[in-house]
């Protein structure tokens, strides 16, 4: 609330949804194709379309390909996931397109997730006495199984950065290096990035495991390790993230998200 | 065919290809005025304890009416494949559902679904969890009736090990590969833009899971925005995505997807859904908001009454 009221007399001032939106469209790479759920990553394709991106391709899970976003969508399966789109199919076509491998980007949330990347967004607790049912893995789990590059944006805190899932519901690189190839999961694909309000991260090339990459403006690298888990390897050099640009604070609050649904 | 593992999740519906041709066989292939009210397809179609199915997805193109009437009638016992916003939160907080063949149940915005959690959380709902495409390659099998298809989806996850899957070992490339059981619905529910009486149907903008769930489905009711003279579809046969053989029953519903919406015709009651996202927080206040909006209204001309022509009308977009 602080940064809000803050922003009304310096433009220049954003709150740290402002700063998940920027850096997971900063990520997003033109003339690629990338499989979008709800929330953040719509407004972070949004704007990666209006700033490096313009071609970026987005496809919707229950059959929008290639929309044009005006509007941020509230559903995954409403109008403006297809809006001035270049086709409107259905979800046996977009999730048969990742399996051929024709998908380049995925973006993946989840209550918790581990150092290998696997997600959970089934179940708190045990599975036939959950503490609390969440809603399941929707088209979480095709994502991250047929996707090249999976980009999972999460808030961090040591509740969702966990030891151990309660549920593995979608596949990062499971227990380690080789694991998806013998579950039968495609070859070359998994999780690339991980994107929180603390920090960016990716993973070990060899060992798969999640590694810090960059922080975001004004977070230490204590501030991370403090509220990961599990222990997070170290890239030779961490970067820190610059914060949102006054073009992309204007860009996401005029056009984007105009209605202020989520920023 | 070596099976390498199989899921512990419960199969609902088991796979009985024999019995689904042999109801196909005896569907009429005859033009047929299948024109009736919400009242008359679920009285005459649903029964307790049958295997139900709705598409698309919740706040979109959602059978809604049809949905209201159910819990009108309270057919209960219902065995459902889950994925949902607001038709199954309806059905989860009337308690009308025994088990969920889950993927995905929830608010998308406004997070988790309230009546799943106290539904699943109480143990009152048995649970089967699968991936979305899953459960849309589930109707794809029944819809090529063969008894399952081959998917990448779910292997090496626990959302495999609690589905009712199989992973085999793939006779041709030797790798795992996951086997999804073909799902047959009882009933399936759909709503379109239009149809004509006897049952061809149209939808505009994304498809979903439509033409798999309609040719999945034993009996299938369509709800439609308005219906159309058989001209109008003779005169565009590319556009049907639902021929009339698949079809039970048509009814009229404008607004049928209210407070959720409709592609090119009405957006979202944003209000609407967030009263029921408040109502469905305590089992108290989830009953009030059914006996106001369901229970205490005769059918759906009535709820479009309650809800109001001026309410209605601000939703109407044009193309």
């Amino acid at each position: 609330m602080e940064a809000v009221m803050q922003s009304t007399q310096d433009e220049s001032a954003y709150n740290p949804v402002e700063q998940l939106i920027c850096t997971s469209a900063r990520i997003m790479v033109d003339h690629t194709t990338a499989f979008i759920g709800t929330g953040i990553p719509m407004l972070a394709a949004a704007l990666a379309q209006r700033m490096h991106a313009p071609h970026l391709v987005t496809v919707f899970e229950f059959g929008g390909i290639g929309a044009i976003l005006d509007e941020p969508p509230i559903a995954v399966g409403g109008e403006h996931t297809f809006h001035r789109a270049l086709a409107a199919t259905g979800i046996c076509d977009v999730v048969e397109m990742a399996q051929r491998g024709y998908i380049d980007f995925g973006f993946l949330g989840g209550a918790q997730i581990d150092c290998f990347g696997n997600l959970n967004s089934t179940v708190i607790g045990d599975y036939y006495r959950p503490k609390a049912r969440l809603p399941g893995s929707g088209g979480g789990n095709d994502v991250g199984s047929h996707c090249w590059n999976t980009i999972a944006i999460m808030r961090h805190d040591r509740m969702r950065f966990v030891q151990k899932l309660d549920f593995l519901t979608t596949p990062g690189y499971l227990n380690g290096p080789g694991a998806r190839e013998s579950a039968g999961l495609p070859t070359g694909t998994g999780p690339y990035r991980v994107v929180t309000n603390l920090a960016v991260m990716g993973y070990h090339p060899q060992n798969k495991r999640m590694m810090l990459l960059a922080t975001q403006p004004g977070v230490t690298i204590s501030q991370v390790h403090e509220n990961t888990s599990f222990d997070l390897l170290m890239a030779n050099r961490i970067e820190e993230n610059s914060p949102p640009t006054l073009q992309e604070l204007r860009i996401l609050r005029e056009e984007v998200d105009r209605n202020r649904l989520y920023i | 065919m070596n099976v390498l593992e199989s899921g512990v999740g419960e199969l609902f519906q088991p796979v009985d290809l024999t019995a689904f041709r042999e109801w196909n066989r005896q569907k009429s292939r005859s033009l047929l005025d299948k024109r009736m009210s919400e009242e008359e397809a679920v009285r005459r179609f649903l029964k307790p304890g049958m295997y139900i199915g709705t598409e698309l997805y919740g706040s979109v193109r959602c059978p809604m009416s049809l949905v209201r009437e159910i819990l009108r009638q309270e057919v209960s016992e219902l065995r459902v494949a889950g994925q949902g916003v607001l038709e199954l939160d309806l059905l989860l907080g009337a308690h009308l559902v025994k088990a969920l063949d889950l993927t995905y149940v929830g608010l998308e915005l406004y997070g988790v679904s309230n009546c799943l959690r106290r539904e699943v959380e109480n143990g009152t709902v048995r649970v089967t969890d699968w991936s979305n495409a899953s459960i849309a390659l589930r109707f794809k099998a029944a819809a090529m009736g063969v008894p399952f298809l081959p998917t990448r989806s779910m292997l090496g996850t626990d959302t495999f090990k609690y589905s009712a899957a199989k992973i085999i070992e793939c006779p041709f490339t030797g790798e795992p590969v996951c086997l999804l059981p073909a799902l047959v619905l009882d009933v399936g529910l759909i709503h379109v833009h239009r149809a004509d009486k006897f049952g061809n149907a149209q939808i505009d903008g994304i498809t979903g899971f439509a033409v798999e769930l309609s040719r999945a489905s034993k009996t299938l009711i369509i709800s439609a925005e308005e219906i159309v003279e058989e001209e109008f579809v003779r005169s565009q046969p590319d556009r049907t995505i639902i021929p009339y053989y698949l079809v039970d029953a048509v009814v009229e519903a404008p607004f049928g997807s209210h407070p959720g919406e409709m592609a090119y015709v009405y957006q979202r009651d944003e209000e609407h859904i967030k009263e029921w996202v408040n109502a469905s927080c305590s089992e108290e206040s989830t009953q009030e908001y059914l006996k106001k909006y369901i229970y205490d209204l005769n059918d759906h001309r009535d709820y479009l009454g309650f809800i109001g022509e001026t309410r209605l009308s601000g939703l109407r977009k044009g193309r």
